[in-house]
C-alpha cells in the first residue's frame, strides 16, 4: 500500500498525462474534425467552408439508403452465423479440450496470423469461377452452369463471417470455460434432460460471451468495405465503400464525414437495440 | 397405473438421454474437426499458392511447382520498401504505444483517483469504434492542419493511436492479480521506490509488457483500414497487397503472407508449448 506513498495524489496523473494527452489528441479531437467537417460546404477545388450544412447528412441518407441497410444487415447475418458457427467448437474445447485447450485456441486465432487482405484474397481464389468449390456446386446442380459466387452477397457475407469468426469464438470460449461443471451436473440430476440443462443453465451462464462476441464481430463488420471490395461487386457496397470512395477518390470529404457519424449512429442504435432485447430475455429467463 | 407408468418413462428417457449423450459426444467432435478444417482452409490456399506458377496474371488456378516465389521473393517492384516500411512503423509503434498504455495501466490498477472511470471509457471506446471511423476522423483531423504531410509521421501516429489501448488492457490483466506484498517486502527491506520498481515491479510485469509488445506489432503490421486513410503516397505490406489486387497480386504476396503466418505461429506454438509443459508439470 504504500508504494509512491509520498506522491499519492500526483503520481497516477503523471502515469497518465502522456498516453491520454496522445489518445485525446488523435482519437477525441479528431471524431471533433470529424463533426465540423461533416457540416462543411464546398468542394475540393475551391475549398470547403463551415456553413452549418446540415444537409449532408440528409443527402448522405436519401442518396445512400440502400448502402446503409445493406450494412446493417451483411453484418447482422454475419453475426449470427459466427455465432452459431463457433459456438458448438467453443464448447468443444471448453468441455472436451483437456489439457489440449490452448492448442485449439490457437487454431482458433490462426487466421489472424495471416494478414487480413490476403486471406480475403485466398476465398476470392476458393470461390473463383473456375474454383473446385463452383466447379462441385455445379456439378451437383446447386449452381447453374454459369452461376457464380465471387460477385455475390452470399461471397461477402461469407467473407465477413470467416473474418471476424475468432472475434466470436473467444469470448464464447472465455464464457464457456468459466462455467463450473457441477452445476450443470447439478442440472442434469434436478432436470428432465441434458438438453434442458443446457437450455435453462450453459446457454444461459454463456450469455456475456454470447453478447460480447456478437458486439465484437457486428461492429467492426458494420464498417467493413475491404470484403464488398475483393469478393462482391457494386450491387453489394457497403456503407464503408461509399465513405472510403468519397474520402480518398472523389475527395467530398463533409458528405463523407457525415456518412461516418451517420455509421457510427447507427452501430449505437443497432447495440442499444441489442442490449434491450437481450436484458429482457435474460429477465424473463430468471423470472420463468 | 401409475406404477406401471413410471418405469416406462424412465426407460423412454433413459434411451433419449443415451442417443443424445452419443450424438453430443461424437458430433460435436466431427463438426468441430470440421470447423477447423474450414478455419484453416484459405490458410492452406495461401501456403499452397506461394508455390504456384500462375499461368497469366491471376494467380487462381494451380498451375505448377516452382521455388521461384521464394528464392525471389522481392522480385516485384515496390514489395520490399513496403516490407520495411511496415516494419519500422509496427517496431516504433509497438514500443510506444505498450510504454505508453503500461504507465496507464499502471496508473489504473494502483491509484483511486478522479477521472478514473473516464480514462476507462477513453480506453474502451478505441477498442469499440468501427476503424473506418477511427481512420477518417484522423485524416480529418490532418485535413485541417496545414503543415502536416501524410506518410511515415501521419501512419505511426495512426498506429499508436490505435495500439494504446490494447496495451492497456493487456498488461491490467496481469496488474490486477499482482502480489503488493512482494513489493512491501523489498521496502521492508530497505530498497526505496524506484528500485522497488525496477528490481521488483518490472520484471514481474515483463511478461505482459512482452505480449503487449507482441499484440501490438502484430496489429500494426496487419493494419489496412486506418492505414489507407491516413498514408498518403507511403505503401505498407498490406496497402500493397491492396494495390497488387486491382491487377492480380502477384505470387510473392503468398510468400510473405506465407512467412509471416509462421514466424507468429511458431512464436505462438513456442508460448503454448511451455504453458502446456508447466500445467503439466503442476498436476
Amino acid at each position: 500500500m504504500s508504494l509512491f506513498h509520498r506522491h499519492r495524489g500526483f503520481t497516477p496523473y503523471l502515469l497518465l498525462l502522456p498516453g491520454i494527452a496522445f489518445l485525446a489528441l488523435f482519437f477525441v479531437v479528431p471524431l471533433g474534425f470529424l463533426g465540423y467537417q461533416s457540416l462543411e460546404s464546398g468542394n475540393i477545388d475551391f475549398g470547403f467552408a463551415f456553413t452549418w450544412a446540415w444537409s449532408n447528412y440528409w443527402h448522405a441518407i436519401h442518396d445512400y439508403r440502400a448502402q446503409f441497410i445493406r450494412s446493417l444487415e451483411y453484418a447482422g447475418i454475419a453475426t449470427a452465423l459466427a455465432l452459431v458457427l463457433s459456438y458448438p467448437v467453443a464448447y468443444w474445447i471448453a468441455f472436451r479440450g483437456g489439457r489440449w485447450k490452448n492448442l485449439l485456441l490457437l487454431f482458433i486465432v490462426a487466421p489472424f496470423f495471416v494478414t487480413y487482405l490476403i486471406r480475403t484474397l485466398a476465398w476470392e481464389t476458393i470461390l473463383s469461377d473456375n474454383g473446385f468449390v463452383v466447379n462441385t456446386l455445379q456439378t451437383l446442380h446447386i449452381l447453374g452452369p454459369s452461376g457464380r459466387l465471387l460477385a455475390t452477397s452470399t461471397a461477402v457475407v461469407a467473407g465477413i463471417t470467416y473474418n471476424f469468426l475468432p472475434f466470436m469464438a473467444l469470448p464464447l470460449y472465455v464464457s464457456l470455460e468459466q462455467i463450473d461443471g457441477r452445476l450443470i451436473e447439478a442440472a442434469e440430476d434436478l432436470y428432465a434432460s441434458k438438453l434442458h440443462a443446457f437450455l435453462r443453465v450453459t446457454l444461459p451462464l454463456s450469455l456475456p460471451g454470447i453478447v460480447a462476441g456478437t458486439l465484437l464481430t457486428f461492429i467492426p463488420a458494420a464498417g467493413d468495405f475491404i470484403n464488398a471490395q475483393l469478393l462482391g461487386s457494386t450491387n453489394n457496397h457497403m456503407i464503408g465503400n461509399v465513405i472510403q470512395s468519397k474520402f480518398l477518390e472523389s475527395n467530398e470529404y463533409p458528405e463523407a464525414a457525415a456518412m461516418s457519424f451517420i455509421l457510427m449512429a447507427g452501430i449505437l442504435v443497432a447495440v442499444f437495440l441489442y442490449a434491450r432485447l437481450v436484458g429482457t430475455e435474460q429477465l424473463t429467463g430468471t423470472a420463468a | 397405473m401409475s406404477t406401471v407408468a413410471v418405469p416406462a418413462r424412465r426407460e423412454r428417457r433413459g434411451v433419449v438421454s443415451a442417443v443424445w449423450a452419443f450424438v453430443k459426444r461424437h458430433v460435436l467432435t466431427v463438426y468441430s474437426i470440421l470447423f477447423f478444417a474450414y478455419l484453416l482452409l484459405p490458410i492452406a490456399v495461401v501456403v499452397v499458392f506461394s508455390f504456384n506458377n500462375p499461368p497469366g496474371k491471376f494467380n487462381y488456378t494451380w498451375n505448377q511447382f516452382t521455388w521461384d516465389n521464394w528464392r525471389y521473393w522481392d522480385g516485384v517492384p515496390g514489395i520490399r520498401s513496403s516490407i520495411v516500411l511496415s516494419l519500422q512503423i509496427a517496431l516504433l509503434a509497438s514500443v510506444v504505444a505498450t510504454a505508453l498504455g503500461t504507465a496507464i495501466a499502471l496508473a489504473l490498477v494502483r491509484y483511486r483517483f478522479r477521472g478514473r472511470a473516464s480514462t476507462n471509457i477513453l480506453i474502451f471506446l478505441p477498442l469499440s469504434a468501427p476503424e473506418i471511423v477511427l481512420g477518417a476522423s484522423l485524416l480529418t483531423l490532418f485535413l485541417h492542419l496545414s503543415f502536416v504531410t501524410f506518410g511515415f509521421t501521419t501512419i505511426l501516429i495512426a498506429h499508436i493511436m490505435f495500439c494504446i489501448s490494447f496495451a492497456v488492457v493487456t498488461v491490467k490483466a496481469r496488474l490486477v492479480g499482482f502480489d503488493r506484498h512482494l513489493e512491501e517486502a523489498a521496502m521492508d527491506l530497505g530498497a526505496n521506490e524506484w528500485t522497488t520498481f525496477t528490481k521488483v515491479t518490472l520484471p514481474l510485469i515483463a511478461p505482459a509488457i512482452l505480449a503487449a509488445l507482441l499484440l501490438c506489432f502484430a496489429i500494426s503490421i496487419d493494419d489496412f483500414v486506418v492505414t489507407y486513410f491516413n498514408s498518403g503516397s507511403s505503401v505498407t505490406f498490406p496497402l500493397f497487397v491492396w494495390g497488387a489486387a486491382r491487377i492480380g497480386a502477384p505470387p510473392q504476396v503468398n510468400v510473405i503472407g506465407t512467412a509471416i503466418f509462421v514466424i507468429a505461429l511458431t512464436a505462438m506454438l513456442i508460448n503454448v508449448l511451455i504453458q502446456m509443459r508447466r500445467s503439466k508439470g503442476a498436476t
